[in-house]
């Protein structure tokens, strides 16, 4: 008999509704919105019973946006003001980005990240971006009935700090809370995994529109522990339609093309490339603005020798992730296919070789990572049964570390740490009466400054002037769940503390950011304060809702002066939350943040306890009845 | 427990060189299940935050522990005795002429393709090693002789970046 109800931390006893979440692949030829209803992971679809919205932003004259099929129609007629494969631009300069020149867009420069001139003005990547997650935001939300909660965003296992604050910087100003960055190639894996009960060391290649990633994952009872992983951020599907379109214009003798013959003509070579999935060969057919006719055959034979080079290519990060994980190919227990730029029989032959045997593609490659994400996201929003658990260990793709003298780097995060990680390095003055530190920080494996990417850089000011080598200054690094790191550096040997943490640069700054999402609000007919009130208004609910499941689980960490603090603090927030001034609930949330911060020390500290004592328990105390 | 806890006690393991790795690895995935930042997605912001620096603090416990010579410098350092000042000493002469044989012989085998001759000079590093890190244990556990201790760990962390420049100069060959 039952004498206590028992409840599993992070499981409140009483019944809770089930939250609205969605996981968003946001791809570089499609985008895709998921979510678990009924226990099981979904597609949503549009009216049209489509689950595919293609990347693709149209801009017009007035501000307002066409996203999706309708924009992809458009990319012929107006391709200057009709953005495809934004993700490739996704926290890049404009030096690098392939093909530029092929591109039949208006680059602008600007710090840190390319803008693209429309007939809207001027748009980063992000805004792009923000444009095709709002599009599934709304599907999501008129698909589910109601407002969500929060999102997981996949982003590419490869992708830098710089792309993944991209991506999170978007996902922020289409409205969304971000529950977290997952990697596209763990998430496939998670899709798969839970599907089939799997264990071992899987591997995942994932080539998609713009991206390659792989990764290598131990698959343990109720555990995913990425052992390694890698790629390369800029090759995809889309470098196999290039590889064909100069094929055509070689074979063809052409002359440069305008703009709209081109993206055209990148078109008919997209089409051919799926064609030739499933047939030896494919006609490329076209009719130039100049009258000319371009009528060209391309078989199976020829596109897998155009395309060998690239094949060959993503076998390399294939060869260094194995190594970084310390297995051989022979030890990989199945290689699950991800993207659509998996179905070229190339690709599979090519796989399947490495790995000697075959690529397990029965989930739809197109879909595998938007179903994984949402059911991450359905765990992370909290609607997790008792059995339905798992945990996830990540890691970030590619070293980071700081500028020494001679334009060196030094590692502070080798690549492939678990996340999160920190990890803190000391430096000192060079100079007597030094008072000030230049801080670069950058991320990629090359030992020459030039050859890695640049994240950050500032100075740390306000150091007493020593003589040279006295000071210490330590430069904590931290990276996050999502991958997103932060610096901190501070001086330790005098009681002055000058201390800075800076996010890196190239992302947007928050005022940025609210300053977009005041234009796009204004397109939308929406009241910016409004939604801001709303969003504080959310985020106290759940605070509130969350501490009070905390005290009705462990009432017993606190004294009753504890307890009573906290209750006032839950209700200043209520009635801040009930009126509607948005500075005044941010106090009130604050403040019952700064009275939960020593009840969240000790609940912590008690599930670690329980669980390392749990096991003895469980050692022991096997066999008892009831 | 808190923060600053050491490894050993952040999962429950005695302090010791000759760990159950199997067991280190089940308690670091129990600590990890109850701390990490997915646990705490939709929490308030303090949690959160303490969350991302348990989980931090666990995969630092984890990576230090889960490699013998890490794990050896860390047991060093926790009896007080400071590697990174007691390595600028000079090896003994021996040593370091074994070492300077060593690295000839890789980097003609490197120089010549020769991946057969690699292959063999890692396996055989790898055995002597193994063999180090065996009387590691016991100068560690059973000796207790840090002063010892501490000279082998040095000589391995040598022994380790050939080990690790052997296997680039294999992996160089297979590209």
């Amino acid at each position: 008999m039952a004498l206590f109800q028992i409840a599993e931390p992070g499981e409140s006893a009483a019944p809770h509704e089930h939250k609205l979440a969605v996981g968003i692949d946001l791809g570089t030829t499609n985008s895709l919105v998921a979510t678990v209803r009924s226990g099981i992971a979904v597609c949503l679809n549009d009216e049209q019973g489509r689950s595919l919205l293609p990347s693709v932003v149209h801009y017009h004259a007035d501000g307002s946006t066409v996203v999706g099929y309708d924009a992809r129609k458009d990319q012929a007629v107006d391709p200057k003001n009709t953005i495809v494969s934004v993700k490739r631009f996704m926290g890049r300069g404009k030096h690098d980005i392939a093909h530029v020149e092929a591109m039949p867009y208006d680059f602008v420069e600007a710090p840190g990240m390319v803008r693209l001139k429309t007939q809207a003005g001027i748009k980063s990547p992000v805004e792009i971006s923000a444009e095709i997650l709002k599009t599934l935001k709304a599907r999501a939300e008129v698909a589910l009935g109601g407002e969500l909660v929060g999102a997981v965003i996949t982003v590419p296992a490869y992708f830098d700090d710089a792309q993944r604050q991209a991506t999170k910087d978007a996902a922020k100003l289409a409205g969304l809370n971000v529950l977290r960055l997952l990697n596209e190639p763990t998430a496939a894996a998670i899709a798969y995994g839970l599907d089939n009960g799997a264990e071992g060391v899987y591997a995942v290649y994932d080539l998609g529109g713009g991206t390659f990633d792989i990764s290598i994952l131990k698959l343990t009872k109720g555990v995913f522990e990425v052992l390694s992983t890698g790629g390369d951020s800029a090759l995809g599907g889309d470098d196999f339609d290039h590889r064909i379109y100069c094929w055509v214009i070689e074979q063809a003798r052409l002359s440069p093309l305008p703009a709209e013959d081109a993206r055209r003509l990148m078109m008919r070579c997209r089409e051919a490339k799926e064609y030739l999935t499933k047939n030896a060969e494919a006609p490329i057919l076209l009719r130039l603005a100049s009258g000319e006719i371009i009528d060209i055959r391309l078989d199976a034979a020829t596109f897998a020798e155009i395309t060998q080079t690239l094949v060959s290519k993503t076998l390399q990060p294939v060869k260094k992730a194995l190594r970084d994980a310390g297995l051989r190919a022979d030890e990989i227990k199945g290689v699950v296919m991800v993207g659509g730029a998996t179905r070229m029989p190339q690709i599979q032959k090519a796989v399947g070789d490495f790995f000697r045997q075959e690529p397990l593609t029965n989930l739809d490659p197109d879909k595998v990572v938007a179903l994984g994400a949402a059911t991450q996201a359905n765990l992370l929003a909290g609607n997790k049964t008792g059995k339905d658990d798992w945990l996830l260990l990540d890691v970030i793709p590619l070293s980071l570390g700081l500028e020494t003298m001679g334009g060196l780097t030094e590692k502070v995060i080798p690549r492939n740490s678990t996340i999160p990680t920190a990890r803190a390095q000391e430096f000192t003055t060079f100079k007597d009466g030094q008072t000030a530190m230049a801080i670069h920080v950058v991320q990629g494996e090359r030992e020459m400054i030039a050859d890695c990417r640049s994240l950050a850089r500032f100075e740390l000011r306000g150091i007493p002037p020593m003589v040279a080598g006295a000071a210490r200054i330590r430069v904590t690094f931290q990276v996050d769940a999502d991958g997103l790191l932060s610096v901190t550096a501070r001086e330790q040997t005098t009681g002055v503390e000058s201390s800075i943490t800076v996010k890196p640069s190239y992302g947007l700054s928050d005022d940025e950011i609210a300053g977009m999402l005041k234009d796009s609000l204004a397109h939308a007919k929406d009241d910016a304060m409004a939604r801001a009130l709303r969003e504080a208004q959310v985020e106290a609910e759940r605070m509130i809702e969350a501490t009070e499941a905390a005290l009705a689980e462990d009432p017993h960490l606190l004294n009753a002066a504890e307890t009573a603090k906290i209750r006032n603090a839950i209700a200043k927030l209520q009635e801040a939350a009930a009126g509607d001034n948005r500075r005044i609930i941010n106090i009130a949330m604050d403040d019952l943040g700064f009275e939960t911060q020593e009840f969240a020390h000790r609940r912590m500290d008690q599930s670690i306890k329980k669980v390392l004592s749990g096991r003895k328990v469980e050692e022991i105390g096997t066999g008892e009845k009831e | 427990m808190d923060l600053t806890a050491d490894f050993f006690s952040l999962f429950d393991l005695p302090r010791t060189f000759r760990l159950n790795l199997s067991e280190l690895d089940s308690r670091y995935r129990d600590v990890q299940a109850q701390v990490h930042p997915d646990r705490f997605a939709n929490a308030p912001e303090a949690e959160r935050r303490l969350s991302m620096q348990w989980a931090t603090r666990a995969n630092e416990a984890y990576m230090t522990l889960k490699k013998p010579l890490e794990r050896a410098k860390y047991l060093l350092e926790l009896a007080g005795h400071d590697l990174q000042a007691e390595s600028n000493t000079a090896m003994p002469a021996d040593f370091l002429m074994e070492q300077m044989e060593w690295r000839e012989a890789v980097m003609e085998a490197r120089s010549g393709g020769d991946h057969h001759e690699l292959e063999h000079l890692y396996q055989r590093l790898r055995g002597d090693i193994d063999a180090r890190y065996d009387e590691l244990g016991a100068l560690l556990d059973e000796r207790n002789a840090p002063e010892t201790a501490v000279d082998r760990v040095r000589r391995l962390m040598f022994l380790e970046k050939l080990l690790y420049e052997i296997d680039d100069a294999l992996a160089s060959l297979e590209d």
